[in-house]
Order: C-alpha cells, then structure tokens, then sequence
C-alpha cells in the first residue's frame, strides 16, 4: 500500500507538471484578455492530433514534430484571437467570448470528427512503451522527457514574463489595460501574441496527452477543458504559480484516490474546487477582484 | 403608446392561438415531434434567462436541473411503480428536486462572480454528470427507461406537445412578470453593478438565490416531461453539454434579459438543430454549421434579434426627422437608478 501511495504521488507530479503547462496557458490568456478560451481542451486534442498526423504519415519523431505544431497552434491562436475575439466589446462581452470559444470548440471538434473518425487513437514511440525502473517501480519514460520539457516550456515563460519588455507589458496589461494602453502599450498586439502564446502551449500539452491519456478521440477535449478549468480557479484566475501549484496539487489527489476509488477519481476536482470556493473564493492564489468601474 | 400596447395584446394572443392549433393542423407526427421540442426549450430558454438573463450570472449549469428532473421523475415511475398518463403527476416530483438541488448549488455558486461563477456552474455539471454514471439507482451508464404508453400512435405526440406547451407559457409569464416587479428590478440592478445595489439595500444573495431556484424549478419540472416523451436517460444525454451551450445561444439569439428573446430565439434553434440532424445524416456536419451559426449570431448581432430589431424600427420610424429626436444608444435610466428610485420611496 505504502508503494502504491508513493507511485501515485510520483505519477501525479509528474503528470501535473505537463498539466500545469495547459492551465499557464489558460490562466495567461485569462489574465491579459479577460476571458475563458474554452476552446483551450480542444486544441490540446488538435495538438495531440498533429502529432499523430505528423508521427503516422511522415513518421517524425514526436518530440521532433513539437517544432512543426508549437507554431502552427500559435498561429492559429493568434489567427483566433484576431477573427473572434478582438471584435466583442461592451457589456455582454464576459457571455459573448465564452460562446465564441465554444463555437470555435464545436467547430474544431466537428472538422475532427469528418477527418479522424471517432476512433480512439494513441500515440506511441519506443518512449511510451518502454520503461525505466526507478525507485522500485516502473516509468515510462514519456513521463520524465514530458515532465522535463514541461519545466523547461514553465522556465522559459517565466523568463518571457519576468525579465523581457514585452512580458512587462503583458503584465502591465494584466494589472489594468486601460493604464497600459494610456503609457503606450499596444494592447492588441499583446493581446494577439499572448493569445498565440497560450494556444502554443497545448501543441506539447496535446503531445503528452495524447501518449499518456491511455488513447483520445474528438470529444476528450470537454474531459480536458473541465479539469483545467477547475485547476486555474483553484489556483486563483490568473495567477501563473497558482496554477503550477494547483495542478501537482490536484493530479496529485486524483491518482491518490485513484487508487481506492477509480471511478470517482475524476470527481475530486470538481468536490475539491467546490469545496476551496466555499472556504476561499478566490482560490489559493488569487486576489481579491478589483470592482471594474 | 396605447395602440403599442395593443398590438402587442393581439401579438401574443396571436401566437398563442397559433401555437394551440398548431398539431391539429399539422398533424404529421414528425412534424407535431419538433412542436414538442421547441416547446420545451421555450420553457428553458424562459427560465434561464429569467435567472441568468436578468441576473447577468451565466449559468452553464442548468443541465444539472433539467438532468436531475428527468431522473427524479424516472426513478419513481420506476419505484412507485407508476404508468400511462399517470407519469404526468409526477412532473412536480422533478420541480421539486431542481429547486432542492439548487438550494446548495447557489449557496456556493453565487458567492463568486463571472468567469469563476460560469465556471463553478461547469464544475456542479460534471459532477452531477458523474454521479449520474457511478449510482445504482440512477442505472448506471444505461441510464432510465420511461414507462410503455400503447397510444394511438398518430396523435400520440398530442398531450406531450399541450403539457410542454403548457409550461412554456408559464414560464414565459413568469419571466413577465418578474420582469415588472420590483423582484426583477433588482435583479437587473444585481446586473448592472452588484456592489452598488447591495449598497442601495438590495439583499443580493437572496434575490439571485431566489431566481436560480426558481429556475431550476422550471428546469427540472420540463426536463421531466422530457424524460418521458423521449422515453428514456442516459447520463449523457439526461446531462448534456450541449444542452446548456444551446439554451445560452438562444437567449442570446433572441436577446439576453428581454421576454421574448429566448422564445423566439427557442422557435428558431430548436426546430433548426434538428432539421440539421435529420437533414445532415453525417452528424458532424451539423455540428460545424452550429457553431459557424454561433459564431455569426455573436459577431454580428450581438445584442440578439429583439433589441437589433427594435433598433432598426426605431431607426425606420425616426427617419426623416431632426437627429436630435433619434434615442440615444443607451435610452432611460439603467436599472441601478431605476431601483435606487424605487428603494427611496416609502414601501
């Protein structure tokens, strides 16, 4: 039992860790343009169908094939955010954005179904199939390569954010667009390439779902959606390591009880969110809302 | 004004008739069929909006209520051993069970706003969803079936179609009603700036309780009907994604917070989305074209086709005159100011 409790901490960590790259995505997005891109499980799936795409017909490589899809998903991210979102203004627009990121989700859904078939497919290299022995217990090794490129991608943001011009611009439009706009921020244009940037990311999340979920098809993107979802809440909207931490946290405690109660597993994020708004409604890591004037 | 007034009386009492003779002149099963489904998204689509739409909270959650109604009812026609007509009785059964849900539901949901409001709504809707598939007396993933009705198959339709059509214009009136009242007044001042009202001495929790449950009444008393005109649930269907997705776009498409908005936009979706799907054998087709039809309600009339509409005859009867005379983007108090008035004088 100790063993088992120990894998699955082990598991959700490094599960986590390629969770929390999707959520940063979603929480940044969330924090400059104000918006939930539900569209964001959709696109993981779209990513992870790239990746087979790339890996079935041009037998690349899928860690290879991640310099083809980062790109292309952030162009269609940006590209999305252009079409879509930029247009919606006034006082329905929190409603109105969300319908449009579901219809994208519809949509792309939809093409998926025509292209692939419901069939649900894996994605395999000599990475997912063979494992190392670590510990005590066996991992496979997409585990450890997924986990490390997710660290090295949550660096790397961290950097863009922290130590560049334009993440202080993107932070200056998170704290207030008006202001940001007014000390000459082009705010679209940050809107656009973090947008772009928060899409980009589930090309290497979708990769890693799509060799770890244990196969997907078409419709895994409201299972995905739903869980991040509850895992930027929890972590607090908006906030960067409250998403980190969330995640670990949360993978954490579904492979925990995975272990007692499988099919109830997916349950805890949806009790465990409603049970840390009851007692913090802010999240972890959240502040308290600004009243929007 | 008066002559508005009066055509909007006949209007109604128009459409009304119009919506009661409708299965005796179409008497078509497969056509009376999509009367039955628009009915019932008539009924929620008005009682969503009259939480949602009114209060400006989203909730993409009322396929918890409309679920839970369906299952109630299922579950003890099944206990209870009730068949025929008599599963009718128990509709009240699944109005009860919404409202009962939604207590708890809102306790918690409400006490956070927008996005983590929407969000929360979601998260309730997994849940339950889940709990739908892993209970025993829910029956699993195969879900409940609906007691046998050996009736005429030709008019069988025919008291599903006045039952939903029955609640439709309740919860129409409903909506109407709150929409005048001092209760809907608030609710609309909750919308338009919530610290402000509060601070005006409008109790915001229970207000905004008191119209989720209210409508998840009407949720779950419909979605009993629906159970058993479709004659089974299945918890993907009893709890459908969609279901929430649509009854939105159809406020939407009619107008957010107006009366009439989600009935028209209900007569317009429904029976459309399943013209699609009967049309487009290949389902995903139609799943594509929904959401370009989304995409092109939000983007170009993203106010919905009451108040579009409104607008541009109020545009083709000002033409002509001074500038001056055309209203103003925004005309009339906004509902803060209306309720502060109302708040100041003596009750």
């Amino acid at each position: 039992m100790a063993r088992e409790i120990y894998e699955a901490i082990v598991d959700g960590i490094l599960i986590g860790g390629v969770y929390a790259l999707m959520a940063v995505g979603l929480t940044l997005i969330f924090g400059v343009l104000d918006i939930i891109n539900i569209a964001q499980g959709i696109l993981v799936v779209l990513g992870a169908y790239l990746s087979y795409g790339l890996a079935a017909r041009l037998h690349i490589d899928l860690f290879v094939g991640l310099l083809v899809t980062v790109p292309a998903m952030f162009v269609l991210g940006v590209a999305i955010q252009w079409a879509f979102i930029r247009p919606l203004r006034g006082r329905e627009r929190v409603s109105m954005t969300l319908l449009v990121s579901y219809a994208i989700a519809l949509i792309i859904e939809g093409i998926l179904y025509e292209i692939a078939g419901p069939d649900v497919r894996n994605l395999n290299a000599w990475y997912v199939t063979s494992s190392v022995h670590l510990f005590g217990f066996y991992l496979a090794y997409i585990y450890l390569f997924g986990f490390a490129l997710a660290v090295v991608l949550v660096l790397a943001l961290y950097l863009l954010l922290y130590r560049t011009g334009f993440g202080r611009s993107v932070r200056a439009t998170m704290q207030d667009e008006t202001a940001a706009r007014l000390i000459g921020i082009d705010t679209n244009r940050v809107a656009a390439l973090t947008f772009g940037i928060g899409v980009a990311v589930t090309a290497v999340g979708g990769m890693m779902f799509g060799a770890t979920n244990g196969g997907f098809n078409p419709n895994s993107g409201y299972d995905l959606i739903s869980r991040l979802l509850a895992i930027i809440i929890l972590g607090g909207l908006g906030s960067i390591g409250g998403a980190l931490a969330s995640s670990v946290f949360m993978l954490t405690l579904q492979s925990l009880v995975d272990i007692w109660q499988p099919q109830w597993a997916t349950a805890v994020f949806y009790a465990a969110l409603v049970l840390v708004l009851v007692i913090r409604p802010t999240g972890f890591f959240g502040r308290a809302p600004v009243r929007a004037q | 004004m008066t002559r508005a007034r009066a055509l909007q009386v006949a209007g109604v009492v128009a459409a009304l008739a119009a919506a009661v003779a409708f299965p005796q002149v179409f008497t078509n099963p497969a056509v009376t069929n999509y009367g039955v489904f628009a009915m019932i998204f008539v009924a929620v689509a008005s009682a969503w909006n009259t939480f949602s739409g009114f209060s400006g909270y989203i909730s993409l959650g009322h396929a918890v209520f409309f679920g839970s109604g369906a299952y109630a009812v299922g579950v003890a026609a099944r206990d209870w051993h009730v068949g025929g007509a008599g599963v009718f009785g128990l509709m009240p059964l699944g109005a009860a069970v919404g409202a009962l849900i939604a207590v708890p539901f809102g306790l918690v949901a409400l006490r956070v706003r927008r996005h983590t409001f929407i969000v929360i709504t979601i998260a309730m809707f997994f849940i339950f969803q889940l709990m739908a598939y892993n209970f025993s007396f829910t029956g699993g993933s195969s879900g409940l079936d609906a007691p046998f009705l050996s009736w005429n198959l030709q008019t069988f339709n025919n008291p599903f179609y006045y039952t939903a059509l029955a609640c439709a214009v309740a919860a129409t009136a409903v909506a109407w009603l709150i929409r005048r009242s001092r209760f809907g007044l608030q609710l609309r001042a909750i919308r338009d700036d919530e610290d402000r009202a509060r601070g005006l001495g409008v109790h915001a929790m229970r207000v905004k309780l008191a119209a989720f449950v209210l409508s998840a009444a009407i949720t779950g008393l419909v979605g009993g009907l629906w159970f058993y005109y479709i004659a089974q649930v299945e918890p993907s269907t009893g709890f459908d994604p969609l279901f929430d997705l649509f009854v939105v776009l159809m406020a939407f498409l009619g107008g957010l917070g107006t009366v009439s908005g989600p009935v028209l936009g209900a007569l317009i979706i429904e029976p459309g989305q399943l013209y699609l799907t009967t049309v487009f054998t290949n389902a995903y087709l139609s799943e594509i074209l929904l959401g370009a039809l989304f995409l092109v309600v939000v983007l170009f009339m993203p106010r919905g086709v009451i108040p579009t509409g409104a607008e541009w005859i109020t545009k083709l009867r000002t033409r002509g005159r001074p500038a001056a005379t055309s209203m103003p983007q925004a005309p009339g108090p906004t509902a803060v100011q209306e309720a502060q008035a109302t708040q100041e004088a003596p009750r």
